[in-house]
């Protein structure tokens, strides 16, 4: 169903006429009328509708698939920035690696890139991360680009649509964190093309017929 | 004190500049003596005696030149007196933290500093108002609005251009008011070093994985004014011959496309 609301840029505090829509995420409202909380695009979904904002930070879901940073290590953990508000934790029982009484240090650096889920966040707001899924691992090689966490479903694209065209053209290895870490592998020249056609598409993530002109931009690059 | 984690590099991206570096290319396709285009904005801060925005790439800095009146110091009576600030606002960048300034700052205000007083840029005793009692005192401050790496290179040709463009208020004093003495126009260049290659101008991903830091002013007869080695990493002689033939090179670019000289 298409919808006169669909795509609307919206102010914070502007109001919003739900046209028959459940109230969904972004949205409050007051004396029985709607209004957004953020600067976003509101787009439906399930008969919900909801505001994605244009910029913000990573608030992380269950499940989710991110790219996390080694900061500091506890006895028995890692400890992870993953872009969000609270840093992230990856406890050595949630990895395939045994700890045999070895330093965690061997295992994880600081500094280290890994590919992990959201495995659970606590009441107190603990996140707790996991690399026990199939195609988590450590990043070796290959270079980190980051995006607004909120564009990563345009990069996405409508079922893996807009990856893949640019994996297909360009060659590069891409891994998306659902946090907005990019993870890139391939020839310097590329990986520049790449990096730049995010940029891109970060920037006119709200527009429509994206796939196609990223399509275009990057067969005229190649 | 334990890092932040905005401070901590990925080690991917480490190894990755280092490799790209070797095979001959830079992050954001540039040559290895290319600098990002300068844009100089003079004029900017209508009410200071001398301004200029200067964005290098995507690195944004505002100086503003204030000249009062001021006692001289004891040692040098018959010389105006230039003093350097710096302020790396939290604004620009998540790393920046507001209070007392950094020891960047310190570093990055020095070094600009260093680049215009060694190269005689301003005939200091040209702005004395009465020998012993009485001079122009020149205020250089500088703040940091957006951070994209290279300060030192921002800085340094903002407040060179602000300089061009002040004036001496010597209205104030029952004269007329005079543009500051200027006898020579230095540009400083900054290098790099990653894995085992030097880098012009380097940006902010380059400059997270540096392992060492050289900037060179020159002066426009293509003499080495000042310099500044930073961070704990080596330089060999021949990065350092290659580092001083690039700043004039790209000192005289400078000075004749962007300043006009």
């Amino acid at each position: 169903m298409y919808l006169d609301i669909e795509r609307k840029i919206v102010l914070p505090g502007e109001e919003i006429s739900l046209e028959g829509m459940k109230q969904g995420n972004g949205i409050y409202h007051d004396n029985g009328k709607y209004y957004s909380y953020q600067m976003g695009v509101i787009q439906t979904y399930n008969s919900y509708a909801n505001i994605i904002p244009l910029s913000g930070k990573y608030y992380p879901v269950r499940n989710d698939r991110i790219i996390g940073k080694v900061i500091d290590i506890a006895p028995s953990f890692w400890i992870m920035d993953i872009r969000g508000p609270y840093p992230g934790f990856l406890h050595i029982n949630d990895t395939p690696w045994k700890n045999l009484d070895q330093d965690l240090n061997k295992i994880l650096g600081v500094g280290d890139t890994v590919f992990l889920k959201v495995n659970e966040i606590t009441e107190s707001r603990q996140i707790w991360l996991s690399l026990k899924d199939a195609g988590l691992r450590k990043l070796e090689g290959g270079h980190i680009v980051m995006v607004q966490p909120t564009k990563v479903s345009r990069i996405i694209g409508k079922g893996g649509s807009m990856v893949n065209t640019i994996k297909e053209i360009t060659g590069v290895k891409i891994q998306l964190g659902q946090n907005g870490v990019v993870w890139l592998d391939g020839t310097a020249d590329k990986v520049m093309v790449v990096r730049n056609i995010l940029k891109y598409i970060e920037k006119e993530a709200h527009t429509s017929g994206l796939t196609d002109r990223v399509k275009k931009i990057l067969e005229e690059s190649r | 004190m334990s890092k932040s984690a905005d401070e901590i590099v990925y080690g991917l991206k480490r190894e990755y500049l280092a490799k790209i570096c070797a095979e001959g290319s830079r992050i954001d396709g540039r040559k290895f003596d290319e600098t990002r285009e300068a844009i100089v904005n003079t004029n900017f801060v209508p009410r200071a005696e001398g301004s200029a925005e200067v964005r290098l790439g995507n690195t944004r800095v505002l100086v503003g030149i204030k000249i009062e009146q001021g006692e001289p110091f004891p040692d040098t009576p018959n010389s105006g007196i230039l003093t350097t600030n710096a302020e790396l606002l939290p604004m620009a960048s998540p790393t920046f933290e507001s209070g007392p300034p950094s020891e960047d700052a310190i570093e990055l205000a020095r070094v600009v500093d260093r680049g215009i007083r060694e190269s005689k840029m301003i005939d200091l005793e040209k702005l004395v108002i009465k020998e012993g009692e009485k001079v122009w005192v020149v205020f250089i401050d500088m703040h940091i609005l957006d951070y994209d790496g290279n300060l030192i290179d921002a800085c340094s040709l903002a407040a060179v251009a602000a300089l061009l463009e002040a004036k001496v208020p010597a209205s104030k004093i029952g004269s007329e008011d005079f543009p500051l003495p200027i006898n020579h126009v230095p540009i400083t260049v900054t290098f790099a070093k990653i894995g085992s290659t030097m880098v012009a101008d380097p940006n902010l991903e380059e400059e997270e994985v540096e392992s060492a830091r050289l900037s060179v002013a020159t002066n426009e007869n293509g003499a080495v004014v000042a310099m500044q080695k930073g961070l704990g990493g080596s330089i060999t002689r021949e990065d350092l011959f290659s580092a001083v033939d690039t700043s004039i090179k790209v000192g005289k670019d400078i000075r004749k496309r962007v300043l006009g000289r």
